[in-house]
């Protein structure tokens, strides 16, 4: 790559002053104060959590902040709405495209330009504006196809053109390379390079640093709400930028002594999971939990964690490899018969995967384990006596604030849902846990209680496999760490081995 | 040549079993297989299935499933009877087109503003409306001899008919022109007759109504692709979050999508009451509500696909009503087709249903040659029958609206 | 607290819609100069007498074992609309087997409702087998399987089971008359209620149905996992539900208890299936599954709240008042009533959220 010139004379495109938001118990975006300059790539990083979410939706007017301005092109702007800040030249594309499957390309960039009235569209008129849009920024794209058609990088190429068709001149891209696979992120950042020769301001929200370094001018690093620095990209080391997104100490592990006994309760051999979208999510996987230990997996997401643990519990399918259960081969068993066998599960999504919302907190104690002798009278029954006190028991024990056992899921709130899973899957005595994001935005109350059951599950004998995005959550928790990155394990260590450096580099896959 | 060659190898599934109807048809006793008059009876017979199918896209497409389109086409039978029978056909259909609108706008109304499950509303929407159709009757007719509560008096005027001239023998200046096709049809040559004999039903004797009818499907083909309202209403029922982000007012698409549907049902039933029979008889629409649906499903939420769907279904009818000896011809066909299904299954090596489709094939023959008819009450679910055996063959390549059936709120999209 | 808003408020919901619907059809009748007073009086005051209790509870009975068939499918989010051929298919198998044996009394009717209910389930079976294999939706396949059924009905009564008379060419297609030991007796000596018409056995028979569904649907882990389908179908997958066997399942269950439907008119008055057996039971049963809410206790209040209608308004064609007013009675009900319980259901929800966000501040 040539030498960059820094556009320092020009004007500041987006000037972020002091901006602050809260939520109930969060403090999402603490007094952050950014000046992006006009026609460069600016990236904003940070873990999940960071706060980086909250801040673009105030720029793009979905939420409003509780102090603080925003100025575009030096003109002081307040948005109540999204359609506010297009209007104002600001234009994002969502993680999860705004696009409908069954359009045309056309169709999806001029729907909502005009009136629904029965007046035809100028398809020859948008046809050609499309064109030349795409010609102008080098973004080739048939605007007659049909989005299912389409890969994922087109799909966004579509959700870019219709952004600037609206005359976007500032782009906000929330994290556009997840989706991607690593020739559609060459692409992407070839046409992001035009763009900002064209004069357009892009706005890159990423925790992968690598492609931060490549494409961004300059880099505002977020953690925990605030602002920590703005650097320019040239100007600044991997390993730093990692200090700075991971923070200078990592937290301390707890001393303690390892309690995990000889015996192993989980083992994986050479797992590959089934292939979806044309690639196998996790592949030759190999690992073992032993009994009284907590395995943890850190990885940023995306990078095959989920369909793993899934795989384990029977849901996600598997192409060949072998699981075993305390030494019981459990690779043919069904969901049911898997739990049975006391597997536990925390979802990721506790409303979706872990809850149904819109039943009582006694029928969801029984969620998962409706065929358990302890809710069985004659009959084969369901036995609502046993469900209420062991709802209750749950309630209490893991300090579940709600009405009664009889509220539904979806009244409680989000960390007292996720107390009431975990209560419910710690319960019943299992052989293994596999816990996937068991803190994942929840209050910090919430938060400690559910790590010193997780603690106090370990130290009573169970085998834990925790996955996490959360690195305080991770090195705090687990006895062993395992690095998933691209669906492979590509380093095991100790917590106490584990330096902001080292974690960094393995999971962006700087180092495999 | 070769262009042909690339068609026929591509739509053989589609082409294989016309031309075999064909070849059938060439047997005396199965000659109405491809009679110009079963040609047209089956175009009257699908037009009210087409119409509900057609309506039903326009609230498919925006998200709602309506299996109340029988309970809308009911009304569209009384009110189509009762403005008839007063003032004429013509006012007929208008009433029609109304009162299925307007049971369109109460399942729109309990759908989308109150949220009640589709299928649920619909349900009650068939209930409410048979209901409604016979208290009507009763207090309508109460006084009208040749009425009463469960048929409407006879409409008497009808509505205009027409031939094409010299293609069909219609009328210019009151005298009757060259009928081309008719005379092509009654050469008896091999596929040239079949061909023209269903050119001639198709453009001997219709009614305006139907020239009406048929003319909704290109309308609505158009309305809904071409123009800016059309391309709102689909994107309501694919991604109504992406809508509203847009500025789309979603909750009046799909107000608008259903009450469309209900006006189009409500025609269908006019049609049968004014085309039809003549009259409002109880229980008329005879489930062609849901056979819409279906050929609605068949035609993957398309216009054109609906058309060809009711088109089936309008056919196998029409052989039903007119002749149930040419019925048995079909089972003839049923055994080439599945010979063909069978030959396909063996050259991409799946053995298994190729086994099937031979055994279940000489079943069907066996059938065929040990009988001189098929029942009668095998010939009457025919259409319904074929429904099935199609979408069981066609629906992993069906698309339906993606958000089909869920209910949206209002300011989801921030 | 809020367990009684909510029950309150779910007894209150169709008492709301009976009354909307009597508001209604008052201002109909009044439309069409006739007292709605003095109408729906001489409903009540015929519907209350003797005989025609005897007589909304027997029409009741198979309208509530539908509603019960309907209502398996409901609690997992299927719609079986094909109760309909399933119970007439059931039905005249059951006929037609059932006057060619010869059993010993209780046997002989057992056999005959096990052969109803068996070909019923195995009917439904097929739409469960399309949409889990070939993925389509069940509302068009039971709707389509219904004439297929039906047509299959009417040609296996015709040309198969059917002897004709040579003598009587005028005699209907029908089943030979089921022998004495395969008759349901009636319960009037029971009961002693003697000097009433016949109050049909099978009524047992419907309870049974209801508390079998109440036990299977509620005390069930199968019951559980259909409910929790229905409710959430990932996270009842990720508790170890298959849906695809579920679905088949729920099919069978459902098309077996709708077997029974024309099992009270088989055994206690028809003895026979001819071409004039009661149809349509099958699309009522939809109505009162929705009344009732998929409740037993309050599908049975919806199936004897519709039979009463049906029969009290027998009494207004003396009076000359049109009887069918009844009809759009029963239309508006049910449609007022979905709508209802939507809004109660989303009244508890705010009012549950609100509690336990009040339970969160207290701490």
């Amino acid at each position: 790559m040539g030498p960059r010139n820094f556009p320092f004379q020009m004007s500041i495109a987006l000037k972020i002053k002091n901006i602050s938001k809260s939520f109930p118990g969060v403090l999402a975006n603490d007094n952050i104060d950014i000046n992006i300059p006009e026609a460069t790539i600016h990236a904003i990083v940070g873990e999940n959590g960071a706060g980086k979410s909250t801040l673009m939706k105030i720029i793009y007017g979905m939420i409003q902040p509780d102090s603080g301005t925003i100025e575009v092109f030096n003109k002081e702007q307040k948005f109540n709405s999204p359609k506010e800040a297009i209007n104002s030249g600001i234009g994002m594309v969502h993680q999860h495209f705004m696009l409908a499957d069954n359009l045309t390309v056309l169709e999806n960039v001029v729907l909502g330009l005009e009136n629904a009235s029965l007046k035809p569209i100028n398809k020859k008129k948008y046809n050609d504006e499309i064109e030349s849009i795409s010609k102008k920024y080098g973004m080739p794209l048939d605007s007659k196809i049909t989005i299912d058609d389409l890969g994922v990088g087109e799909k966004q190429r579509v959700e870019i053109i219709k952004v600037l068709y609206r005359g976007a001149k500032i782009l906000i891209l929330d994290e556009p390379t997840a989706v991607l696979v690593p020739q559609e992120v060459n692409e992407l950042f070839e046409n992001l390079r035009s763009l900002k020769k064209e004069g357009v301001t892009i706005i890159f929200i990423s925790h992968k640093l690598d492609e931060v370094l490549e494409i961004a001018d300059g880099v505002s690093v977020m953690r925990g709400g605030k602002h920590v620095g703005t650097v320019e990209s040239s100007n600044v080391s991997k390993p730093d930028l990692a200090e700075m997104m991971i923070g200078k100490s990592l937290p301390k592990p707890p001393k303690r002594d390892t309690s995990a006994s000889k015996s192993i309760c989980l083992e994986v051999k050479g797992l590959n999971g089934e292939v979806l979208d044309s690639k196998a999510p996790f592949s030759d996987i190999n690992f073992k939990v032993k009994k009284g230990e907590i395995l943890g997996i850190a990885g940023v997401e995306g990078n095959g964690q989920r369909e793993l643990t899934e795989a384990i519990l029977g849901v996600y399918p598997i192409e060949s490899g072998q699981i075993s259960l305390n030494n019981k081969d459990i690779n043919d068993l069904e969901t049911r018969t898997r739990r049975s066998l006391g597997v536990s599960y925390i979802p990721e999504d506790r409303q979706s995967q872990g809850l149904v919302m819109d039943s009582s907190l006694i029928e969801n104690a029984m969620l998962g384990r409706q065929t358990k002798e302890r809710y069985r009278t004659k009959f084969y029954n369901i036995n609502y006596k046993n469900s209420k006190s062991f709802s209750e028991e749950i309630i209490n024990n893991y300090d579940v604030r709600t009405p009664g056992s009889a509220t539904l899921a979806l009244a409680l709130s989000g960390g007292n849902q996720q107390k009431f899973v975990v209560g419910r899957e710690l319960n019943d005595e299992p052989n293994l846990l596999i816990a996937s994001q068991p803190t994942r935005g929840i209050d910090i109350g919430a938060q400690a209680l559910i790590w010193e059951k997780l603690r106090d599950a370990r130290d009573s004998g169970l085998g834990v496999l925790l996955i996490s995005a959360d690195l305080e959550e991770l090195l705090g928790l687990s006895d062993r760490l395992l690095v998933i990155y691209e669906g492979k394990i590509v380093k095991e260590l100790l917590p106490k081995e584990a330096t902001p450096e080292v974690l960094g580099a393995y999971m962006t896959g700087l180092e495999q | 040549m070769n262009k042909i060659l690339s068609l026929v190898k591509k739509r053989y599934i589609v082409l294989f079993p016309i031309v075999c109807l064909i070849f059938i048809a060439q047997f005396d006793k199965y000659s109405e297989l491809t009679s110009s008059g079963t040609f047209g009876a089956a175009l009257r017979l699908c037009i009210p299935i087409c119409l509900a199918g057609v309506g039903a896209i326009y609230s498919e497409r925006s998200g709602i499933v309506n299996i109340g389109l029988e309970g809308m086409m009911i009304m569209g039978t009384w009110f189509g009877a009762w403005a008839g029978w007063l003032y004429g056909p013509w006012y007929g259909v208008l009433a029609g087109f109304l009162g299925g609108a307007l049971f369109g706008l109460i399942h729109a109304i309990g759908t989308v503003t109150f949220q009640v499950d589709h299928i649920v509303s619909g349900v009650a929407i068939n209930i409410l409306a048979a209901g409604v159709a016979r208290f009507l009757s009763v207090v309508a007719y109460a006084d009208v001899p040749s009425g009463g509560a469960t048929q409407s008096p006879r409409v008497d005027d009808r509505i205009s008919q027409i031939s094409i001239p010299y293609l069909s023998g219609g009328e210019i200046n009151d005298e009757k022109t060259f009928d081309l096709f008719g005379s092509l049809e009654s050469l008896d040559i091999f596929l040239i007759s079949d061909i023209f004999g269903l050119l001639g039903g198709l453009t001997r004797n219709i009614s305006l109504f139907s020239i009406l009818a048929l003319s909704l499907v290109p309308i609505s083909v158009w309305i809904l692709w071409s123009t800016n309202f059309g391309l709102q209403l689909r994107s309501v029922g694919e991604y109504p979050v992406g809508s509203e982000s847009v500025g789309v007012n979603v909750y009046l698409m799909k107000y608008i999508g259903v009450t469309t549907s209900g006006a189009f049902a409500g025609l269908a039933g006019a049609y049968l009451v004014i085309e039809s029979a003549g009259i409002y008889r109880e229980g008329q629409t005879g489930g062609r509500g849901f056979i819409g649906l279906a050929s609605m499903i068949f035609g993957n939420w398309k216009p054109l696909g609906t058309f060809l769907g009711s088109g089936l279904f309008g056919y196998a009818d029409s052989l039903q009503l007119r002749s149930e000896e040419s019925v048995h011809g079909l089972l003839l066909l049923i055994v080439l087709i599945l010979l063909l299904v069978a030959i396909r299954s063996f050259f991409v090596k799946k053995i298994k249903s190729a086994v099937g489709a031979l055994s279940v094939a000489i079943l069907f023959a066996i059938w065929f040659f040990n009988s001189s008819t098929v029942p009668n009450e095998f010939v009457f679910f025919t259409p319904h029958i074929t429904t099935l055996i199609v979408l069981s063959f066609a629906s992993q390549r069906l698309r339906m609206p993606k958000f089909i059936g869920k209910s949206y709120r209002k300011g989801e999209a921030t | 607290m809020i367990k009684y808003t909510t029950k309150i408020l779910s007894f209150l919901t169709p008492l709301i819609a009976l009354s909307t619907a009597v508001l209604i059809c008052s201002f109909i009748l009044n439309l069409i100069d006739q007292d709605p007073v003095e109408t729906f009086k001489s409903m009540w005051e015929y519907g209350i007498t003797g005989k025609s209790l005897v007589s909304i509870l027997n029409r009741s009975v198979p309208l509530y074992i539908s509603a019960v068939a309907v209502a398996v499918g409901f609690k997992m989010g299927l719609f079986n609309i094909g109760v309909e051929g399933q119970y007439l298919l059931g039905a005249l198998l059951a006929a037609a087997f059932g006057s060619y044996m010869s059993l010993p009394p209780v046997l002989h009717v057992l056999l005959i409702l096990v052969m109803a209910s068996v070909s019923a389930g195995l009917w439904a079976a097929i739409a469960g087998y399309l949409k889990v294999k070939k993925g389509i939706h069940e509302v068009i396949s039971t709707i389509m399987l219904n004439y297929i059924g039906t047509g299959t009905v009417a040609y296996l009564l015709a040309q198969v089971f059917f002897e004709k008379d040579e003598g009587d060419s005028l005699k209907v297609p029908q089943t030979n008359y089921l022998p004495e030991s395969a008759m349901i007796p009636p319960l009037n000596k029971m009961l002693g209620i003697e000097d009433l018409p016949d109050l049909h056995g099978f009524l047992i028979g419907a309870i049974f149905i209801g508390v079998f569904y109440y036990w299977l649907i509620w005390k069930t882990s199968l019951g559980f996992d259909l409910r929790a389908t229905g409710s959430n179908p990932v996270a009842a997958k990720f508790s170890g539900a298959d849906p695809g066997r579920l679905i088949i399942l729920a099919m069978v269950i459902s098309g077996s208890i709708a077997g029974f439907v024309g099992m009270s008119g088989l055994t206690g008055y028809y003895h026979r299936y001819t071409i004039d057996f009661p149809s349509g039971l099958g699309f009522a049963g939809i109505g009162v599954a929705l009344l009732g809410r998929n409740h037993p206790i309050g599908m049975a209040l919806g199936a004897i709240l519709i039979s009463f209608l049906e029969r009290s308004s027998q009494i207004l064609d003396l009076k000359d008042v049109p009887k069918e007013i009844e009809r759009i009675m029963q239309g508006i009900i049910i449609l007022t009533v979905v709508v209802g319980y939507e809004i109660v259901r989303r009244f508890v929800l705010t009012q549950q959220i609100k509690e336990a966000s009040k339970e969160v501040l207290d701490e």
